[in-house]
This record gives C-alpha cells, sequence and structure tokens, in this order.
C-alpha cells in the first residue's frame, strides 16, 4: 500500500538526531509491547506480515507522531480485535480502569499458558526470531547477474516493493532461497513461498540527475516483482 | 522522557497494561514474558554479539571468509541460531550502509534492538536516496570514488556491516578489539577508529 510508512527517498524529515547514551527501553512498558507482540507471534495470533500491515494501516499523521513502540501497541491492539481476543469496547474500557485491570492480572488463567512455553533445549520463541525460509518447489528464474525491471504494481494491500523502486531496472546479485510471499501472508492467502533474490539498482536509475555518485541500493526482492530485461 | 518521546501519556501506560491483561486472561503471555524479553535485551544481546564476530573475522581470515559466505555457520560458532544475516564489507573501494524504508527491520539477534534514530522517518527516507550528505552530517565522510552500497532490508534478511580493521590493532589479540567494534559501525553510520584516537 502507497502508505506514509513507505518513506525511501522522500523529503522533509529533517536531519537525524543521535541521542546520546539511549538505554534500550526508554520505559518499562516499551519491554512489555515487545513481550506481547512476541507472544501473540509465537501463539499463531498473527503472522509477522499482518502485524506489520496493521503498523501501515494506522491513519498517516498517528503513524508519523507515534513513536516505534506506540505503533507496535496500536498494531497489537488492532490485530488483537480483528482476531477475536477481545473488541474496541473492552479494551476502552480495561484502558480506562486501569484499577480493574492490574486486578484481572492476578487472577489466575482461564487456560495454562503452555504454548508460550518452550520445551526444555528448545529456541525460545518469545525472545529468538523465525526462520521465514521454506523449501524449494521451482527453479528461480533468474541468475545472478541477470538484468532485470521491477513491475509498476500499486497493490493497495501490503507489499515489499517500495514506490522508489517499482518500474526500474536493476541486476540480480544473489539468489536468496525460497521465503513466504508476504504480500499473500499479511491478507490470510497462505505462505505463497516464492525464490527471493538481492537485485542491485544504480542511483542515477533510482533518482536520477538527483542521485549522488558512485551510489548503489540494494533490495530482497520476490520473483513475483521481478521481469526480465535486456 | 525528554525530546525522544514526546507523545507518550499516561493512556499509553494504561491500554499497554490492558492488553497485557487480556492476552494473560486468554493464557497467550507466559508470566515471565516480560522479564525474559528485558533479560535478553537489557542484559544478554547488546552489539556484544556482533562485535565478536566482526572481532574474530578481523582475527581470523578462514573466519571471516565463512562469516561473509555462510554466517549462519559462523554464528554457530559463537552459539548464535539465525539464519537469515548478510554480512557486507566494507573495503577502500566499498562502504556499506544499513537501512529498512518500509518498517524498521534490524538484525536484533547481533546488535540488540535498534537505536531510536535507525527507525526515524529522517533516516529511513535519506539513507537509500543521499546517503553521502546524510554520512556527512553524522561526521563520516565517504569521497566519491568510494561507492556506497545501501542495503534496503526489504524481505526478512537482515545485514551487518563488516568495518574496516583499524591502524594501529596489530599488536591485539580478539578479546581486545571486541570493545573498539561499536553498534554505529555495524549499521554503516561509523568506521571503527584506532584505539586512543576517537
Amino acid at each position: 500500500m502507497d502508505g506514509v510508512h513507505d518513506l525511501g527517498g522522500m523529503h522533509g524529515f529533517g536531519p537525524v538526531i543521535r541521542e546520546a547514551g539511549e538505554p534500550v527501553f526508554h520505559a518499562p512498558w516499551e519491554a512489555t509491547v515487545v513481550a506481547l507482540m512476541r507472544s501473540a507471534r509465537a501463539n499463531g495470533v498473527f503472522n509477522i506480515d499482518e502485524f506489520r500491515h496493521a503498523i501501515e494501516r494506522m491513519p498517516p499523521a498517528r503513524y508519523l507522531s507515534a513513536t516505534y513502540y506506540e505503533r507496535w501497541l496500536e498494531a497489537v491492539a488492532t490485530l488483537a480485535i480483528e482476531k477475536g481476543l477481545t473488541t474496541a469496547e473492552e479494551l476502552e474500557r480495561r484502558s480506562e480502569r486501569p484499577e480493574s485491570s492490574r486486578d484481572t492480572r492476578r487472577r489466575t488463567p482461564t487456560t495454562e499458558p503452555a504454548a508460550v512455553q518452550s520445551a526444555p533445549g528448545a529456541p525460545d520463541a518469545v525472545v529468538s526470531p523465525t526462520s521465514s525460509f521454506r523449501p524449494e518447489t521451482s527453479a528461480p528464474r533468474f541468475n545472478a547477474g541477470d538484468a532485470i525491471v521491477t513491475i509498476r504494481a500499486r497493490p493497495k494491500g501490503h507489499t515489499r516493493l517500495p514506490r522508489y523502486a517499482r518500474g526500474k531496472r536493476g541486476r540480480v546479485h544473489a539468489y536468496r532461497g525460497f521465503q513466504v510471499f508476504p504480500d499473500a501472508s499479511a491478507h490470510g492467502r497462505g505462505e505463497n513461498p516464492q525464490p527471493l533474490y538481492s537485485v542491485r539498482f544504480e542511483g542515477d536509475e533510482l533518482w536520477g540527475d538527483s542521485g549522488e555518485p558512485s551510489q548503489a541500493v540494494y533490495l530482497d526482492l520476490w520473483e513475483s516483482y521481478l521481469l526480465p530485461a535486456r | 522522557m525528554g525530546k525522544f518521546h514526546p507523545n507518550v501519556d499516561k493512556y499509553v501506560v494504561s491500554r499497554v497494561r490492558a492488553l497485557e491483561s487480556i492476552l494473560r486472561d486468554k493464557g497467550l503471555l507466559a508470566p515471565d514474558a516480560v522479564d525474559r524479553i528485558v533479560e535478553r535485551y537489557e542484559s544478554d544481546t547488546g552489539p556484544m554479539a556482533g562485535a565478536r564476530a566482526v572481532a574474530r573475522a578481523w582475527s581470523n581470515p578462514t573466519y571471516r571468509q565463512r562469516l561473509l559466505t555462510n554466517s549462519t555457520a559462523a554464528l554457530a560458532d559463537l552459539g548464535l541460531d539465525y539464519d537469515s544475516l548478510v554480512v557486507v564489507e566494507n573495503t577502500p573501494q566499498v562502504h556499506n550502509l544499513v537501512v529498512c524504508t518500509l518498517c524498521s527491520c534490524y538484525p536484533w539477534p547481533v546488535l540488540g534492538l535498534p537505536p531510536n534514530w535507525y527507525k526515524s522517518p529522517a533516516y529511513r527516507s535519506r539513507a537509500v536516496s543521499e546517503p553521502r550528505a546524510l554520512l556527512r552530517e553524522l561526521g563520516l565522510e565517504i569521497p566519491d570514488g568510494r561507492e556506497i552500497r545501501v542495503w534496503d532490508s526489504s524481505a526478512e534478511m537482515r545485514y551487518m556491516v563488516l568495518p574496516i580493521r583499524p591502524g594501529g590493532t596489530d599488536g591485539l589479540h580478539e578479546d581486545q578489539l571486541i570493545p573498539l567494534v561499536t553498534r554505529d559501525a555495524m549499521i554503516g553510520v561509523a568506521e571503527v577508529a584506532t584505539p586512543g584516537r576517537a
């Protein structure tokens, strides 16, 4: 979707400001949000692509004014409602009455949280990343060195082909293996894994005369984003 | 919170607490999940794992080659289970820079949690289109003749830069090199300075 999240090449955001001695978390609630997101994912409430798309669906002004973990919070809330864990009303009610939600924290869970406890020796699903690689089901269409041009799609849903790289010529740098296709996975259309390639684009192809000298951008792009070029 | 967190209000905190209680009631949140996240990112990870890999690559050419061509195996040597990392090497001819323009993808297992500036619209918008100007602002001058390769993390692949080993470190062994390697150098917004000449 052509939202404000697709920031590559935009103007007007000013200088990059680095905070000296930045802490890992700026407040305890940020760590809680990470735990909520990871736990919900590990339990199959939503997948990473649904989560990203939920962030992208935030109203543009809110997206830009929110902090990173505020965006995570909004996405977890959106998906908790859409996946039927709660309702907007219940969430609102519990948020307005923190005392009662504090009480519910002490209540015994109705079901055992067994799914989020990892088996002994297994990677901890809450703190470890999950793999998006899948077995190959066909031969990759492109080889390293092949000239390609990206499609000029403008999908309304989730996509990993950023605006600045649509309809652009590039060259396949490397084949990365079969990976889950986010454009399908974000919308309940299965994993639909495809070959993934690292593609190199020259700066002047992407930015024209505004580009800087000797610059290239590498993007990881799925096979269905690419067409052969001469 | 200061200028880096202007918008946080009590409502955010109570909303987090509400969601926490909802997930807990449904059995979807282990009692120690928050503690495990804090423990992992505040003490375990940090940029230390990445720095260890870099220091070993500087000290051992065989390891360096493996880190660049088969990072999964190279990281397994350090006790890390991570199959999605690509390590890109800085040379006198090439400087590498990592960004995620669409969200804020970052190699958490090797570098810890991303700093705020990495997630900012300013960094995400400019890193791909004007990296040289951006790096200059951040104090890193890349001459026109040295190619800049920007890695926009658009899939689940993650990127980490292997910086150039600084001069004046010939006598140092691996453990002494680790503290020289900064997070910013592994993102590509800085180079590793010669010790005592920061």
